[in-house]
């Protein structure tokens, strides 16, 4: 390394600057077949606005992005003790009343006020339809892995399988799959709502109980196997699935008994109330048991499952519940979509909605629930924000590029996530520290 | 109460142990010495079912307990408390009693009372993290944990590793006070002076082997034991 680089200062510099270019390369315009070139040069060469004053090559402007984030990096490294003393000492009171016991269900009931009376003020039908596929499944998809991530501690990268086990169960017993329905009864999706989370805690059991006997990486690796499995039996059983090409003929709910008849539509609002019903549902049951027997052995396992074992917890045994609760409301989820959208498709059930749902939890905070919801809300409503109203230049697939650099981010500054949980806070803190048992999620270290 | 014979135990290739026997009887408080790497820790691993051995039998209470899980110890009546005491570094000093409890039913509220009589600095910790405790709170706090589930034989893993000299005599009193109490002890020690003194009989373990063993006071004043494990030229 040269000499110049190993000084501090110089060095942070210099790998800010690179780091800058990298961005500027992948958001430049892209290249051609006939100019292959075309993309790097444009990506530094191309005439943008300096802050709306005058044109410069696009290198300048992020030459002096570089400058501007290298001083307020400055900034952060003198005063940003000082910063945060402050803002503590400030936030202080408020969060006392916050932490309140009776404070907590009052803003857990205001939250359900809010969301109950969402779709009033959101007329948006983009939004609207957002809100039920984009939003509120993946609000309870994030509960679900929160569940295996934050409260038993197990990476389980092929999430995805659980969900794709709920939509397809709902296809198949409403009639729509190739595979004819358990005694040819075309059932309606409600009936399909047990029948699915029975079936994905089923796959729960049936994935974890080999899986699951493995820790840290080698379980992170086998599930994500074990995602892929599942990804390539829909695919390609095409005489039970419908292969590629899946079904588009999953009806929609509806209820008819006696004088209550009700179809719920292609419209989302019905959908919308149905799924918060579900959600708050989820939410009450997953809090009662992150309190319960089940919940405390999954925090000593996480925490040291040599220890957990010799007080007579069965880690295989409550590993094997947290997955099969997890999948649980994964399995519903697939409910919605299915239902909803009319519609199963093995392209959607890949390894990168595993991460995506990964990253929900680990941004809004793991092992809370309040945590879990928010960084769904949050992270899905940013992504469906760029859809619908995209900045200049971007493009779609450039999501991953923003939810990595805002990861990156939240690992640096608030690695606990947005919501945390106290005590998964203090284990993070411990293992950062290089003190305690290292959290295997944040880690990959097997113990 | 305890009958170990013949046990081998395998690490892939490497065997750990060569085939050992002992014996604790209800009541005994007994050691088992050696230097590092003997294999008493493997031995202690292989009691409270974390590892299984590949030959031999071992029998609690006339019961055949070689294939038992480690999870099933503490129903049977066997405590371990492990190596490095291993508490719950981000669960309270009573959620940490309350999980030594995990296989019983009914109230528990009286036993953790009756912890915090045999060991008064936990209850002043009680609401604190066990991650902040010092090294022989968190060693009392292992002990307490173990004694949750009302066993009849506690196993004890090195009690004295890491400590200061007064903390360690004050575990050992303990310690004698817990047989007193009706539980028999097992206990694997590398401090042997202390073990000994405390100890009815013991076991001398090298290289995966039990090569003797006797009451304690004899092995005290045995010379093949005062110059290995008590430092003093032969």
């Amino acid at each position: 390394m040269p000499r110049w680089l190993k000084h501090k200062a110089l060095g942070r510099f210099f790998s800010l600057a690179l780091a800058m270019a990298v961005v500027e390369l992948v958001t430049g315009p892209p290249g051609s077949n006939e100019t292959p070139t075309a993309g790097f040069s444009g990506s530094f060469g191309e005439k943008v606005s300096f802050f709306g004053l005058f044109p410069v090559p696009r290198i300048v402007q992020f030459l002096a992005f570089t400058v501007i984030i290298y001083f307020l990096i400055s900034l952060w490294r003198s005063y940003g003790d000082r910063l945060r003393d402050g803002v503590r000492s400030l936030t202080e009171r408020p969060r006392a009343v916050a932490n309140k016991g009776s404070v907590r269900w009052g803003v857990a009931a205001a939250l359900v006020v809010i969301g109950a009376l969402l779709p009033r003020f959101v007329t948006d039908p983009f939004w609207q339809t957002a809100m039920v596929e984009q939003i509120a499944v993946y609000v309870l998809l994030a509960l679900g892995l929160n569940v295996v991530v934050g409260f038993a501690g197990l990476l389980d990268l092929g999430f995805v399988a659980f969900y794709a086990v709920g939509a397809y169960a709902t296809a198949w017993v409403t009639g729509a799959l190739p595979l004819p329905p358990l005694f040819g009864v075309h059932l309606n999706p409600f009936f399909a709502i047990p029948i699915a989370i029975f079936l994905a805690m089923l796959a729960g059991v049936l994935l974890g109980t080999p899986t699951l006997r493995l820790r840290g990486d080698y379980l992170a690796i086998v599930t994500l196997g074990f995602g892929e499995i599942i990804f390539l039996f829909v695919d390609n059983l095409n005489g039970i699935t419908g292969g590629s090409a899946g079904s588009g003929q999953v009806p929609h709910f509806s209820v008819d008994v006696g004088p209550l008849k009700y179809v719920w539509g292609l419209a989302p609002v019905p959908y919308y109330y149905l799924t918060l019903a579900f959600v708050i549902l989820f939410v009450v049951a997953f809090s009662l048991l992150e309190h319960s027997r089940v919940g405390r052995s999954w925090t000593a396992i996480r925490e040291d499952e040599v220890a957990a074992e010799s007080l007579g917890i069965n880690p295989l045994k409550y590993k094997v519940m947290a997955f099969s609760i997890g999948a649980a409301s994964a399995g519903f989820a697939g409910v919605v979509t299915a239902a909803q959208t009319n519609f199963v498709n093995p392209s959607v059930f890949t390894i990168y909605f595993s991460i995506n749902i990964l990253v929900l939890v680990i941004f809004g905070g793991m092992g809370s629930i309040a945590g879990a919801v928010v960084g769904a809300v949050v992270i899905q409503t940013v992504s469906m924000y760029l859809i619908h109203t995209p900045p200049a230049g971007y493009q779609p697939q450039d999501l991953y590029i923003y939810l990595g650099a805002l990861l990156i981010i939240m690992m640096i500054f608030r690695p606990s996530g947005l919501v945390p949980s106290k005590r998964r806070q203090r284990e993070i803190g411990l293992a950062e520290s290089g003190q305690g048992h290292m959290d295997e999620v944040l880690t990959g270290d097997v113990p | 109460m305890l009958e170990v014979s013949n046990a081998v135990v395998r690490y892939g290739a490497i065997e750990a142990l060569h085939g050992v026997s002992f014996e604790v009887s209800a009541g005994e408080i007994v050691t088992l010495l050696g230097a590092n790497g003997a294999g008493k820790t493997t031995t202690l691993r292989m009691l409270s079912g974390l590892h299984a051995p590949v030959a031999g039998t071992i029998t609690f209470d006339g019961r055949d307990v070689t294939r038992t899980k480690a999870h099933q110890f503490t129903s049977l009546g066997i405590s371990h408390v492990p190596e490095g005491r291993r508490i719950f570094p981000q669960m309270s000093v009573e959620e940490n009693l309350e999980m030594g409890a995990f296989r019983r039913r009914g109230s528990i509220s009286e036993d953790i009372d009756r912890m915090y009589e045999t060991f008064p600095i936990l209850k002043e910790r009680r609401k604190q993290l066990g991650g902040n405790l010092s090294g022989g709170e968190q060693q009392m706090l292992a002990i307490a944990r173990a004694l949750m589930s009302h066993p009849r034989l506690l196993l004890l893993d090195e009690p004295s590793m890491g400590l200061a000299p007064m903390i360690v005599e004050a575990i050992f009193r303990i310690i004698g006070e817990i047989r007193d109490a009706g539980t028999t002890v097992f206990l694997v020690e590398q401090n042997a002076a202390q073990a000994l003194r405390l100890a009815d009989r013991g076991y001398v373990m090298e290289n995966g082997r039990i090569v003797f063993t006797d009451t304690a006071d004899k092995l005290l004043v045995d010379p093949r034991v005062r110059a290995v494990y008590l430092g003093e030229a032969v």
